[in-house]
């Protein structure tokens, strides 16, 4: 037994409301780049729906992850390290811009600068690729709350693994919404990929990280992924991915998304896994065993062999310790609530989800029963097949039987307590019927109704007592590393060259650069502008007004939307 | 007796570019990993990518491959093993044209596809365009001299000129006057593959000693510690952790830009 910890998170579906703000604030935090416009570290499918990069979940077709070859011995999908080295000038099987969107944004400057007109005149939108004029047509959610179904929702590959008939109810049955990071595989394929060995997995916490000094940009992890999880900077050309907000975990505060999620559906700890039967479990012949397998993996941290092994493997007090208060653990192994996305893509994903009850419920009270009563909703789980096998195709590998269990609990979760807030004596035939305790839900509903912030998040501190090297903590000089505080401006090379900037400078940089620059979509006659909030009221500063017609060009000019010299005016009035 | 343009051409600009390749490489590694990446442009567009670059690629691999063996073995040796004139340079001339037809069709679908998709124009710099010309100059000497050899028009046989002035270099007893009685176009793309190999490490080239292949003997998981630096940052001198004084250790150590 070779005992090692990994991070993770678990999500409660049910409480997800689709509001995007894990996705927004990671967006800023992370990917407020050039090169990165159109990657999103977190991103909030609609279910049923394509997701992004599109129909990602078809590993027929973009070939991510792990099969089970000839001999029972795990292999990538791709093939093996030959066939993929030989295919490395060309990489056929990854998504192109198409797959996820060309990101854009507009022409705002039209607004203001537009001359009298019949119509009021519009920001057209402007591809952030090339500065030309597109036509917006996709987007990393465009399909967001069952937008444009049925038509999209086809596409849907989970979906196109149930039947037919399933799919016609399943569009007027109910939508969930699945916000997706990186699963910090305890097996990533990605890692696996990649031919320079960039991508590793951090010893003490299991963290995939990309080592942007070694990625030579040979984009094998993205075929790789089977979450399409890592993505390229088409300016730096290097692989980048969620980091699980590594400097802030580091000092014992959970990721932005979590931090940031209004629902707060979501749980980080650690969990102790058994590092040497990963690829024996990886490996099961059954994918729909890959679930039990992987739970397997997970050790108790409460047994003393499990304590003692950890402490020999170099673990610290307080990891275990945090291990025994885990929130994951707890819902993983102890309730057996949470379930892992695509089992079957044999990775061991370490961010798990608890599939939602509601969609049940709602259908339920709309048919006019009462949708907490126990037997009313047990009897429900079972007569609507619909979701359940939709839930077991994303989170088991087809068994539905997991789910259903999982749901049961929920369920009986919900009835159970329902009777103690009435004031009703406890019915604990509810609980049994479930193979759970009455002390067990009252646990279990703590966790998912009331956990408060130091339960959610029980994540031990970075054991490293170099203090001034940590990225969050403020002991040390953001701008004192090597080759600073010169940061910012370009090498001889452009943007990408020198060393790695500290990612919390860069953000400034990148920040105040995107304020400033001269990008195609930025425009170009800024020394022209006022900012009205500074002005006292008094005359008239320069670049208030549009210098007069007769003395500049300007306003008969190239448009000033965009560094397109010699484009046509599009600010002609109409007749 | 060797000209002082010869001595230039033949024997000081092939140690000056010989020089810059390799310094050039080991204070870009050292300055630039970061900038050390294929920057490809996949992502943008694929159709064209997908048949242009792999024939580019092993058309030039090839290429060199085909340098390696005319530049590097010399003529006794293969007549050693019995291998007549005439065999040696029907297998050369008929290989090289075969590659180098790949290399440049390839490079031919590759700058038509920089050139005309908007987004991978918008991406290419003006090193990117210098380098292309160098490059694609040097391809095509290359590949006239081939084809001019194949109809005969070669005056004199480059294994007894080209190659051995070529080895001498790297014996450090340079023979100028070898190279001086090559034919022109040997002359020419010898000169303009030195401005390649001079211009190299600065360019995008530098992929080319990024081959993965390490890829083969490593497992395929890596596993790093975080234990010897925390952040992204240099540990501060004086805050080193016990254990890791080296500072070379630390250097190769995860390091800058993890994301």
């Amino acid at each position: 037994m070779r005992v090692m910890a990994q991070m993770g998170m678990v999500m409660n579906l049910d409480k997800c409301i689709g509001c995007h703000t894990c996705s927004v604030t990671c967006k800023q935090a992370w990917t407020n780049r050039s090169g990165v416009e159109y990657v999103w570290f977190n991103n909030v499918e609609t279910r049923p729906g394509q997701g992004y990069p599109r129909t990602y979940e078809d590993q027929e077709k973009w070939k991510g992850g792990w099969e089970v070859g000839r001999g029972g011995r795990l292999r990538l999908r791709t093939g093996s390290r030959l066939k993929r080295l030989l295919t490395i000038f060309g990489s056929p099987v990854q998504p192109s811009m198409r797959d996820y969107y060309e990101p854009w944004t507009y022409d705002y400057e039209t607004l203001t600068s537009a001359p009298v007109q019949e119509h009021t005149p519009v920001a057209r939108p402007r591809s952030l690729l090339t500065g030309e004029p597109m036509k917006v047509e996709w987007s990393a959610n465009w399909d967001d709350n069952l937008g444009g179904a049925p038509e999209l929702t086809r596409a849907d590959p989970v979906l196109r693994k149930v039947s037919a008939q399933v799919t016609e109810k399943l569009e007027q049955t109910f939508l969930f919404y699945l916000p997706r990071i990186c699963e910090h595989c305890i097996n990533p394929s990605c890692a696996a990929s990649c031919p320079s060995g960039a991508i590793y997995k951090r010893a003490e916490d299991g963290i995939v990280l990309v080592d942007q000094d070694r990625c030579r940009g040979w984009r094998m992890c993205i075929t790789g992924c089977p979450y399409k999880k890592v993505y390229f900077n088409h300016r730096t050309g290097k692989a980048e991915k969620c980091t699980f907000c590594f400097p802030r975990v580091e000092v014992g505060i959970p990721t932005v998304c979590s931090e940031t999620c209004v629902g707060r559906l979501r749980y980080i700890g650690i969990v102790l896994y058994d590092a040497d039967r990963v690829l024996q479990a990886a490996a099961t012949p059954d994918p729909k065993d890959l679930y039990a397998a992987q739970r397997s993996l997970i050790l108790d941290p409460n047994e003393p062999e499990v304590i003692r092994a950890a402490q020999q493997a170099g673990i610290p007090r307080d990891w275990i310790d945090a291990a025994q208060r885990s929130p994951i653990h707890a819902l993983i192994n102890r309730y057996e609530v949470a379930l892992p996305l695509h089992p079957e893509y044999r990775t061991m994903p370490m961010v798990w989800y608890i599939p939602p009850l509601s969609p049940v419920v709602d259908a339920l009270t709309e048919t006019g029963h009462d949708g907490e009563d126990a037997g009313n909703v047990f009897g429900a789980i079972e007569a609507l097949r619909i979701p359940v096998e939709y839930l077991a195709e994303l989170f088991t590998a087809g068994d539905t039987a997991r789910v259903t269990g999982v749901l049961r609990k929920l369920g009986a979760m919900r009835s159970y307590m329902r009777d103690l807030n009435l004031g009703r004596p406890a019915d604990e035939s509810i609980a049994a019927a479930v193979g759970m305790t009455g002390r067990d839900i009252q646990d279990l509903h703590r966790l998912l109704a009331v956990a408060k912030y130091d339960e959610r998040y029980v994540i031990p501190t970075a054991h490293s007592e170099a203090g001034p090297g940590m990225e969050e903590l403020d002991a040390g000089c953001s701008l004192d590393y090597e080759g600073g505080p010169g940061m910012g401006g370009s090498g001889p090379f452009g943007e990408m060259s020198g060393g790695a900037t500290p990612i919390a400078v860069e953000n400034f940089q990148m920040l105040a650069s995107r304020q400033l620059s001269d990008t195609p979509a930025t425009p170009q006659d800024k020394e022209q502008r006022v900012n009205l909030l500074n002005w006292d009221g008094k005359g008239s500063p320069e670049g208030m007004f549009p210098p007069r017609p007769e003395q500049t060009p300007v306003l008969h000019g190239p448009d000033g939307g965009g560094d397109q010299p010699g484009a046509p005016s599009v600010t002609e009035p109409k007749p | 007796m060797t000209t002082t343009t010869e001595i230039l051409l033949w024997v000081v600009l092939p140690y000056v570019s010989l020089a810059i390749f390799i310094g050039g490489h080991v204070w870009r590694y050292k300055y630039d990993k970061f900038g050390w990446t294929t920057r490809s442009s996949r992502l943008y567009e694929d159709r064209l990518l997908r048949w242009g670059s792999p024939l580019f690629h092993f058309g030039i691999l090839f290429v060199l491959l085909g340098h390696i063996f005319g530049l590097g073995i010399p003529k006794s040796w293969t007549n050693a093993v019995g291998i007549s004139e005439e065999l040696y340079h029907l297998f050369a001339i008929g290989v090289g044209a075969v590659a180098g037809f790949c290399t440049l069709v390839g490079l031919a679908i590759l700058i038509y596809r920089r050139r005309t998709v908007g987004p991978v124009f918008s991406a290419t710099t003006k090193n990117d365009k210098f380098m292309y010309l160098v490059l694609t100059v040097t391809i095509l000497l290359g590949l006239s001299n081939t084809v001019l050899g194949a109809f005969g028009h070669e005056g004199v046989d480059y294994r007894d000129t080209v190659s051995p002035w070529f080895r001498s270099i790297f014996y450090f007893n340079p023979q100028p006057e070898l190279m001086a009685r090559a034919g022109l176009g040997f002359q020419l793309h010898a000169l303009s593959a030195l401005l390649l190999f001079a211009i190299w490490p600065f360019t995008r080239l530098v992929h080319v000693f990024s081959a993965p292949l390490g890829y083969f003997t490593r497992p395929y998981i890596v596993y790093r510690s975080r234990s010897q630096q925390l952040g992204n940052r240099r540990t501060a001198r004086g805050w080193e952790q016990a254990g890791s004084t080296s500072s070379r250790r630390r250097r190769e150590q995860v390091g800058g830009g993890r994301r």
